[in-house]
């Protein structure tokens, strides 16, 4: 029995990317004939094995119901502060006051840092520029500073932040 | 196909288009590097966005099934337009790119550039008050 597992976690060693992988390929060529099932299960077990050995142990996700919740959040957000960036553009460019700040995170792990970033980058106004080396500061440029730059540090620590630690559970 | 049809897939196609124009307007209307980053993560989101759904209506009304290349399209979308704004950021503080003026906590480039936490912020926050 153990032979038999060991045989599979070296033929699957990332049973989860290779499902992924066959489903992106059959969604690519938007077919489901034998062929192409075939030639995508046998992309999805090369791949995962040419790279296991790059992984980078990742905290998983702990909540995926607020995967979706914290979605439909963040496409709403975009599409308002959309908006709100596509008037600051057009309007006279004396109102745009940029700036920078840094915000402290919790958040320990690369992944939830990551999805944290790219949030901040996705949503229109806000650039995430960098991460300090400790990865306790991030570095935001922000298009439109409000007076207190403690309003955009607070909307990103407990909008966004707080929901990804709970995705993440940590 | 009807004229309603018609309707919708036009409405999201203009406002698509409108977003990915506001978007390189900024580009030429805004004064520094930073700032001009802001404006194509715009375009992409929400202008691209439109005209994908657009593109959805359109194969499913032609087809009369949903194709799902344009929500692989997104996907990969929303994974790579954040890294191209993060690294084009990035590369522009270790080349010193000029900043606005207005530009307010200048000195914060200076820390992020060497990946270091900004310890005399408290300090420079006080005096300013």
């Amino acid at each position: 029995m153990s032979i038999l597992s060991r045989a599979f976690s070296r033929l699957l060693p990332m049973p989860l990317h290779s499902l992924v992988l066959l489903i992106v390929w059959l969604m690519l060529n938007s077919t489901t004939s034998l062929g192409h099932i075939l030639l995508g299960t046998v992309l999805a077990i090369v791949i995962p094995v040419l790279c296991a050995p790059l992984r980078i142990p990742q905290p998983k996700i702990k909540r995926p119901f607020k995967v979706v919740s914290y979605v439909f959040l963040l496409l709403k957000d975009i599409i308002i502060a959309n908006f709100e960036v596509a008037i600051l553009v057009v309007g006279p460019t004396r109102r745009i006051k940029p700036g920078l700040v840094a915000v402290p995170i919790d958040l320990v792990d690369i992944l939830p840092i990551t999805v944290l970033v790219s949030t901040v980058t996705m949503t229109p106004g806000t650039v995430g520029a960098d991460i300090s080396k400790d990865k306790k500061w991030l570095y935001v440029h922000v298009l439109d500073m409000p007076e207190n730059e403690q309003e955009v540090i607070d909307l990103i620590k407990q909008r966004y932040e707080s929901r990804v630690k709970e995705i993440f559970g940590c | 196909m009807s004229f309603t049809v018609e309707l919708i897939i036009s409405a999201f196609l203009i406002l698509g288009g409108l977003f990915v124009l506001v978007g390189s307007i900024g580009l030429i209307r805004l004064q520094d590097f930073y700032v001009r980053l802001h404006a194509p993560t715009k375009a992409t989101t929400l202008g691209l966005g439109c005209v994908l759904i657009a593109s959805i209506v359109y194969m499913y009304h032609i087809q009369g099934y949903a194709s799902i290349n344009e929500l692989l399209i997104t996907l990969f979308l929303v994974i790579t337009a954040p890294v191209t704004a993060h690294i084009l950021a990035k590369v522009a503080m270790h080349h010193r790119v000029k900043v606005m003026q207005r530009t307010r906590n200048q000195h914060l480039i200076e820390t992020a550039r060497m990946q270091l936490p900004p310890e005399n912020d408290n300090k420079k926050q006080d005096q300013d008050n």
